[in-house]
């Protein structure tokens, strides 16, 4: 047997035109049906198979996801490929997603029969040798690679090497939507099948009504991941009350804010969980049609849910009469063209319809009238993995983990000034603390940490001081920033806080639609007065320039409220979010900028000023040749002197000195 | 329901707006992008209310009243926050009020005032962009251009051209046609609907004063006017009166006062496209077709129907548009009569219209000579009353030129949607049974709707007929003209909604108040005319007695008809 498609369903009547209700129970608990005890013992040689318990070839898999491919998993792949060809030995080799740990790409995992699974990390194409010749010639670990097994073995040469869960990485994590990821083929509905995969649905719509699973949605209280955090559970509902002859769901998976990648990694790691996820919810609603806008940046995603979306019908799960259920529902994939304002729902549903991808005034919300005026609802993929996770595991058992009001794990990207790079999932209630310094291992170059922007541009930057908010829904709004998507971006001492609202700013006012007046008007305005803070004097030609900076300043205040107040969307109303919490935690920097033309963190470069220490310099005169302005003078052998009002901030001195004599204020 | 606004309660109808709501208790509350007879979009944000209850502030335009809703409509952070959207915008404007033609009439002038913005709060890059002028009827200015709206959904959504959109996005979003060309590279009808909802003055229609003034002031030339019928009905607007205060005599009595020899009325010429067109539709009736005949008055529609429904350019009846027939006849009959060369007669249209600015310079609308000189939108006709010190109110009333001045009810009604089909049904009936119609009004094809039909006895014939206004209306029609399946045999299209009253060169801003007011004096004056069946006009009896020979005959068709050419629709 080699696919539940072809061999099972040669054997009893399941198919996709008549689907069988206990085809998922079957794979998973054994055969249900009367198709004989010898299909029974194939169905569950199979499913150890796929599951690696017993297998009689070697299996590598190549993590593959976008951020293993940009790290050269491609040419590994095929590397690995070639030098098994060469050397004639029999091997599976499967590409998988990411398992998170983008720090320390590609990662190759190594599944020898009988033994535990090995976990490499940061692989070279000059290490794919070494790796065959090692551990599957030789049968041995090659520690200086190891990342580390996932089970320990008694009694064994291999009993003294580390687990992969005891990294500290993976530690702290609670992997309950990403348990997949990495670890499975994501294009094997196999696969996913044998790990419990679809278990949620076949009980969801063999026992339960609509009505039945937007009530445990509620116990188990799953909210939205997509940034707002409205209970998904009172979203359905009011789509479900809605009389209509026709519903649609929709999956948001136009993930753009910066530093994030969650939906990503779920989409290409493990897209069967998302997909399982929609039907549970479309089932739930009376939704017949759904859509994932999925951005067309995400092509590896895109290839692959369409894969998923083919095997999903192919075995019945997916189009007419549903596990022989009667419930009816397709979808299909609409690529997003790069506006970031259609993650916005309105916006979003206007993209799909056609038209321009602008917001418009709700209510009536889509859940009343959204795609083509029918109810429709809307969640994004974090979302709808946890829909899966909650009917798989029970909704109990989900509501037992997080704090009070916000129940389970939340996804994060972690990037920035951070040692582990990477995607971790943590219980809500988990500190930023943990998240930065155990999991993400703190800030690299011995360098000091400054802030965390979570939330992305709509969120805020969070100091040291509040590092010990436990991340959930309430106590990040407590403290100016907001969950959002997840992206969490660190920074280190060298960041300017200016710098960094005036990045977010120019995002926000080139992604604004400009439609309405404040979000199109005032964040330009915002950024101006912002770009202003970190000009230098020198580039100020009347005096009416340098009052407007102390003007600007003044009315700050007031533009920011107005835009939050009067914005038409979301991402309108957030806009000024950046700027409020980098002024509210880190007032000084920007007086700094204000009053005295300085960058503290010394990233403006405007406001740098090049000095040379008169100890230091021996009057080379190397600076001199180097500065293209002649803004440098001495006598040979002697101090050299910068002229300030030539200088134009290149940095050509400071980086040709050989004696380390030109220091920056 | 029951609602509360600024502390005193009143009631609401559950579904409505706070806006509408707002307004019914006589309470302003300011709006740029609101279009009453849309869908709102709640993009301009300057309608923003504080809803008590939950602290927020919400777009009147948009936002639904529910029970017991307590909504404050002027607290210090709703005048904060509109007075600084007033600012944003204005940063990001031209600032060139002395040298706009909207001075004075502006919405964003007037917001600026009533919110006391005294100050330049907000500095920065200002949108830079280039005047487009290429288009024969139309000028947009998108430096001025606030982004409202109100034109793009006009143009989708009430005429279904869908000439310009929204282009870019942020801050450098601009309102365009495609790729950014000039509008009359692309399918634009220059009907104008843009222009006359335009709040500032990022739209206009291309001015003609000055060749107007240059040829009043020309030796050599004959310059003459004629007054379309919706013109008199909104001029006075433009001088602070009532909407719908009739001017006839006042417009004819300025128009000579600004140097024009003689001034004619275009209801004459709307007699004369009805004898025409009624000869015509009979015409068609009895020799099998084309029908559904449809009308060809509007210069707006007939560009429709060649850029998107060529295939059926055979159903559109032959007849030039009143003001073009009148032309035609200015620059032969009349130049005969007076014993003037026509190359020296310069004919001026003044119009409600901007597509006749453009429909005049049509290859095929003249001979050696255009039909029609020049076009005179109702707003430019008030500027230029205006800069000639003319005392619109202190004018007497005068009457119009013969031979070209006499004219019946059924010519004024031309100016409201369904006056031209129920011009033209009167004649139709008195040429199928010899006699006038007892009662000469037609109730179902009156009115303010987009879509009228009415099934018409005349003599032993039921004729099925249709007045269609606004070209979003004229579409499901043309479809089923395609198919084969449309059951009519007559229909009126106007461009504009309501028709000419509402025309693209009218007063600004559009209102439906407006609309109403002087739609009722159009019927007014057909009431009140002695005369109320085109072949009764005397003066066009005469005119085919002497000069045309019989309706639809040889020199009729040389002078009074036309044909039309296939357009791309891209």
């Amino acid at each position: 047997m080699n696919s539940y498609s072809r061999d099972c369903f040669e054997n009893c009547w399941h198919s996709a035109e008549r689907p069988c209700p206990h085809f998922v129970s079957c794979v998973n608990n054994g055969q249900q049906c009367e198709c004989g005890d010898a299909v029974t013992a194939r169905l569950e040689q199979y499913k150890r198979h796929l599951l690696m318990v017993e297998h009689d070839l070697p299996v590598i898999l190549v993590g593959m996801g976008t951020c293993g491919l940009a790290n050269g998993a491609r040419r590994i792949h095929d590397a690995i490929i070639a030098e098994l060809n060469t050397r004639g030995i029999a091997a599976s080799v499967i590409p998988v997603g990411c398992v998170g740990y983008c720090a320390r790409e590609v990662i190759v995992d190594i599944k020898l029969p009988g033994k535990p699974r090995i976990s490499y990390c940061e692989v070279k194409e000059k290490d794919v040798v070494a790796l065959i010749e090692s551990t599957i010639m030789a049968g041995e670990v090659l520690t200086d690679k190891l990342l580390g097994l996932y089970e320990r073995p008694q009694d064994s040469p291999w009993a003294a090497l580390p687990l992969v869960n005891e990294n500290p990485f993976f530690a702290k994590q609670q992997k309950i939507n990403l348990e997949n990821c990495g670890v499975i083929d994501p294009e094997s509905i196999d696969q996913y099948l044998a790990r419990g995969g679809y278990t949620a649905l076949s009980t969801v719509i063999n026992g339960k009504s609509g009505q039945d699973v937007i009530n445990d949605m509620l116990t188990a209280g799953v909210r939205g991941r997509g940034g707002g955090g409205f209970p998904t559970g009172r979203k359905w509902q009011f789509a479900r009350d809605q009389q209509s002859d026709k519903k649609y769901l929709i999956c948001n998976a136009d993930e753009g804010d910066p530093g994030a990648f969650m939906d990503r990694a779920l989409l290409e790691g493990d897209p069967h969980r998302v997909v399982e996820g929609m039907i549970i919810a479309a089932y739930a609603i009376g939704a017949s049609y759904g859509y994932i806008y999925c951005r067309a940046e995400y092509p590896l995603a895109i290839a692959r849910l369409e894969k998923t979306l083919a095997d999903a019908r192919e075995y019945g799960l997916l189009g007419n009469n549903i596990l022989g259920s009667g419930f009816n529902f397709d979808m299909r994939i609409k690529k997003g063209a790069g506006a970031f304002v259609c993650g916005e729902e309105t916006a979003l549903i206007h993209s799909i319809e056609g038209r321009r991808g602008m917001p418009r005034p709700r209510p009536p919300y889509p859940a009343v009238s959204g795609l083509f005026g029918k109810p429709t609802v809307i969640n994004n993929v974090e979302t709808f993995a946890n829909v899966t996770t909650v009917f798989k595991n029970g909704a109990e058992w989900y509501g037992s983990i997080g704090t009070q009001t916000s129940k389970g794990t939340k996804i994060f990207a972690l990037s920035g000034k951070v040692t582990n790079v990477g995607l971790v999932e943590v219980p809500m209630g988990t500190t930023l603390r943990e998240i930065v310094f155990d999991i993400g291992g703190g800030i690299p170059d011995g360098k000091q940490f400054k802030a965390v922007q979570i939330g992305g541009p709509s969120g805020g930057a969070l100091p040291v001081q509040v590092i010990d908010t436990p991340i959930d829904y309430e106590s990040l709004k407590a403290v100016g920033a907001m969950m959002g998507s997840g992206g969490l971006v660190v920074m280190d001492e060298t960041t300017c806080m200016v710098d960094l609202a005036k990045y977010f700013m120019t995002f926000i006012q080139s992604e604004s639609c400009g439609k309405c007046i404040p979000c199109r008007e005032g964040t330009k305005r915002l950024l101006e007065i912002l770009e202003r803070l970190s000009k230098s004097h020198r580039n100020e030609t009347t005096q009416e320039e340098s009052l407007l900076r102390f003007q600007g300043m003044v009315y700050l205040e007031r533009l920011a409220s107005v835009i939050k107040d009067t914005s038409l969307c979301g991402l309108g109303q957030t806009a000024a979010n950046p700027v409020l919490s980098t002024l509210q935690y880190f007032k000084e920097e920007y007086e700094a900028h204000l009053y005295d033309r300085c960058c503290p963190a010394g990233a403006c470069r405007e406001l740098l000023t090049f000095h040379i220490d008169t100890e230091k310099c021996n009057g080379c005169g190397l600076c001199a040749k180097k500065c293209p302005e002649a803004a440098i003078i001495g006598e040979k052998k002697k101090a050299h002197y910068i002229l300030e009002d030539k200088c134009i901030r290149c940095d050509q001195c400071r980086v040709n000195c050989n004696f380390d004599a030109i220091y920056v204020n | 329901m029951n609602i509360t606004i600024n502390g005193n309660t009143c009631w609401a109808k559950p579904g409505e707006t706070i806006l509408d709501a707002a307004r019914r208790e006589g309470i302003k509350i300011p709006t740029l992008c609101h279009l009453s007879e849309f869908s709102p979009t709640g993009s301009c944000r300057i309608c923003t209310v504080e809803v008590e209850s939950n602290g927020s502030l919400v777009p009147a335009c948009a936002f639904p009243v529910t029970e017991g809703m307590a909504i404050r409509t002027n607290s210090p952070r709703v005048r904060r926050a509109r007075k600084t959207i007033i600012e944003l915008l204005v940063a990001n404007h031209p600032q060139d009020c002395l040298f706009c033609v909207r001075s004075g009439n502006c919405e964003l002038q007037s917001l600026t005032q009533e919110y006391g913005v005294r100050t330049q709060r907000w500095t920065g890059e200002r949108k830079r962009a280039r005047i487009d002028i290429a288009s024969p009827a139309i000028e947009r200015d998108p430096e001025k251009c606030i982004l409202c709206g109100r034109c793009v959904r006009i143009c989708h959504e009430q005429q279904h051209v869908g000439a310009i959109d929204f282009v870019h996005r942020g801050f450098k979003s601009t309102v365009a046609p495609a790729l950014e060309r000039s509008l009359n590279t692309v399918p634009c009808v220059d009907c104008g609907q843009c222009v006359v909802n335009c709040p500032v003055g990022a739209l206009t229609e291309k001015s003609h004063q000055k060749v107007v003034w240059e040829a009043i002031n020309h030796e050599e030339k004959y310059v003459v006017a004629q007054v379309a019928p919706a013109v008199r009905v909104a001029l006075g607007e433009e001088f602070g009166a009532e909407p719908g205060t009739v001017v006839t005599g006042k417009t004819v009595a300025a128009l000579r006062r600004l140097g024009f020899k003689r001034v004619f009325d275009t209801n004459f010429s709307a007699d004369l496209t009805i004898i025409e067109e009624a000869t015509e539709l009979l015409s068609r009736l009895n020799n099998g077709g084309p029908t559904p005949m449809l009308t060809s008055c509007s210069p707006g529609w007939v560009k429709f129907i060649e850029h998107y429904y060529p295939d059926l350019l055979g159903n559109l009846s032959t007849c030039k548009s009143p003001h073009e027939m009148q032309g035609a006849l200015l620059k032969s009959y009349y130049a005969q009569k007076i014993g003037v060369d026509p190359s020296r007669i310069f004919v001026v249209s003044i119009m409600p219209c901007t597509a006749k600015k453009y429909e005049a310079q049509r290859p095929e609308l003249g001979n050696e000579y255009p039909d029609v000189d020049a076009v005179l939108t109702t707003r430019e006709l008030a500027r230029m009353i205006h800069s000639a010190g003319i005392d619109f109110h202190r004018l007497p009333n005068e009457g119009f030129d013969d031979p070209m001045g006499e004219s019946t009810g059924a010519g004024a009604i031309f100016g409201a949607a369904g006056g031209v089909m129920e011009a033209a049904l009167r004649t139709a009936h008195f040429y199928l049974t010899g006699e006038d119609m007892k009662s000469l009004t037609f109730a179902p094809i009156r009115g303010l709707e987009g879509v009228k039909q009415a099934d018409v006895k005349v003599g032993n014939v039921t004729l099925k007929v249709a007045a269609i206004s606004g070209l979003a209306n004229i579409k499901p029609i043309l479809d089923d003209m395609r198919a084969g399946t449309s059951p009519f045999h007559f229909i009126e299209v106007m461009a504009c909604p309501h028709g000419c009253i509402n025309g693209g060169g009218q007063p600004q801003p559009a209102s439906p108040e407006k609309i109403i007011k002087r739609t009722e004096s159009i019927y007014q004056i057909d009431r009140e005319s002695p005369r109320r069946n085109s072949h009764r006009n005397e003066s066009i009896q005469k005119l085919y007695a002497e000069f045309l020979g019989e309706p639809n005959g040889h020199k009729a068709h040389e002078l009074l008809h036309t044909h039309y050419v296939e357009r791309d629709e891209f």
